[in-house]
């Protein structure tokens, strides 16, 4: 057999993977990237996509505000033809208790000290500005008018073509089956087609499907699948409707550009799994839910309904790391908050596999903080 | 509004040349099509369009039809309001 080489391989074609893919053939590194099947078909293509710098803890804020220093000008920069569909129409936390509105105000405390534009709103404010939305039982929120969405998919779909124009190799449709070291040191990966290559550096970013590849290299990681659910409407007229998060039940919806809805709702009954399945109690449930908020859009036609898996930690933060096996580092474990992330993690992995300080201090992603239970506490996380 | 010659995709109004044009920057899987330009997104899910793009990925690629994975019709499979979806909810208040 013969044995190809690179200088970094990456596992899993996800934002991620394929955002450091993009960040490292611009450098210069000669980079392979593999996925299972397209890029995008786990977590991130699945994903809610809303993009926001609500957050409580200033690890995920400094990351967080350099997303959304990215976003903006991303499509010009990646180049690909694609329309990433990125839209400022904001995304507000609706609070249902005081105590819950305490903790807003000390995370709006925070993003203000770091110059993160975010207000509390009243009751009155909130309609005001948004007369649609019934506000029963609703006694403040959160909101920051630079925050938005973008287009999943094609985020994804661009950040590879993009790093294949800079001379990455990114194979869809080729799932690596094991990982291999050797004294210590990571070694290659061997794809399920029988290929193997071998690179000094791999980046493990393959979501949840991380846990079972790093096994094959004796390393554990506390990441397991969740599936979450989502719905999307028939287009209407735009009206600038923001990501709206009521902190009751979890309930979340928001307008995209194309006109659509989405509609979600977090289901403590759902199976930890990465397979993907639909149910009538998701829709009946959110549509309940959801039109109680805005009942402006109950004769509105639901279209579609998707799940995807989320790859949750033990304190729901992601894991950024050189692991013990000398050479391979990881990058999974966001919890559901991930796709935002994507600019900001490719980042990151980009400098620690060039030998580069990160832009933003690491140490609260650590993997050895579960076993030290030093968890990384972030208040602001659904 | 722009002109379109022959729109195979009606929700989305994608043309055929985009679908050839993308095919040709080598994203020859109607999942991958479907992520780039919303073909089977729309209300009708792809009854439009499905067979005639999977007729073209097959000339592009050589692989018969019957090998070409079909991607997914997703439920409620024909678009209902969200009213009656509420309605049927069962959950206690």
């Amino acid at each position: 057999m013969t044995i190809k080489t690179a200088d970094v391989i990456i596992v899993g074609g996800g934002v991620h993977g394929a955002s450091t893919a993009y960040q490292l053939a611009k450098a210069g590194i000669n980079v392979v990237l593999f996925e299972k099947e397209y890029l995008g078909s786990g977590g991130s293509g699945r994903s809610a996509a809303g993009l926001r710098q609500h957050f409580g803890t200033e690890t995920n804020l400094l990351m967080a505000k350099y997303n959304l220093q990215v976003f903006p000008t991303l499509e010009q920069e990646l180049d690909t033809g694609m329309d990433l569909e990125f839209t400022q129409w904001g995304y507000m936390w609706v609070a249902y208790t005081e105590e819950c509105l305490d903790q807003l105000k000390k995370n709006v405390a925070l993003q203000k000290s770091l110059d993160i534009p975010s207000v509390i709103m009243d009751t009155d404010e909130i309609n005001a500005r948004w007369p649609y939305l019934c506000l029963d039982g609703i006694i403040g929120a959160a909101f920051c008018g630079e925050d938005g969405h973008i287009n999943p998919q094609t985020l994804t779909l661009s950040y590879g073509h993009a790093a294949r124009r800079y001379g990455a190799v990114v194979k869809t449709y080729c799932p690596v089956t094991k990982l291999l070291a050797e004294n210590g040191r990571i070694k290659g990966v061997v794809t399920e087609n029988g290929e193997e290559w071998h690179a000094p550096k791999i980046l493990l970013s393959a979501g949840p499907w991380s846990t079972p590849l790093a096994a094959t290299v004796g390393v554990e990681l506390p990441v397991y699948p969740e599936r979450h659910n989502l719905l999307i409407t028939e287009p209407v007229e735009p009206f600038d409707c923001p990501m709206v998060l009521c902190l009751d039940d979890g309930a979340y919806f928001k307008q995209c550009p194309n006109g659509t809805f989405m509609f979600g709702r977090d289901d403590q009954d759902e199976p930890h799994t990465t397979e993907t399945a639909n149910s009538a109690k998701f829709l009946e449930g959110v549509t309940k839910s959801v039109l109680k908020r805005i009942p402006v859009l109950s004769g509105v036609r639901v279209v579609r309904q998707w799940s995807g898996p989320y790859d949750n930690t033990p304190d729901h933060n992601a894991i950024i790391d050189w692991t013990p096996v000398e050479g391979l580092l990881v990058n999974c474990g966001w919890s559901g908050h991930g796709l935002q992330f994507g600019p900001s993690g490719g980042r990151v992995c980009k400098e620690l596999l060039m030998g580069e300080d990160p832009f933003v201090d690491l140490h609260r992603f650590r993997l050895s903080r579960f076993e030290e239970n030093d968890l990384f506490f972030e208040p602001a996380f659904i | 509004m722009t002109e379109k010659a022959n729109i195979i995709c009606r929700c989305e109004e994608i043309e055929i040349d985009e679908i050839r044009e993308w095919i040709s920057r080598g994203y020859d899987t109607f999942d991958e099509l479907k992520r780039e330009l919303r073909v089977g997104m729309g209300p009708c899910q792809g009854r439009g369009c499905r067979d005639i793009i999977l007729r073209e990925l097959s000339k592009a690629t050589g692989k018969p039809i019957a090998e070409l994975l079909p991607g997914v019709i997703r439920p409620p499979v024909k678009p209902i309001k969200a009213r009656l979806l509420a309605e049927n909810d069962q959950e206690a208040e």
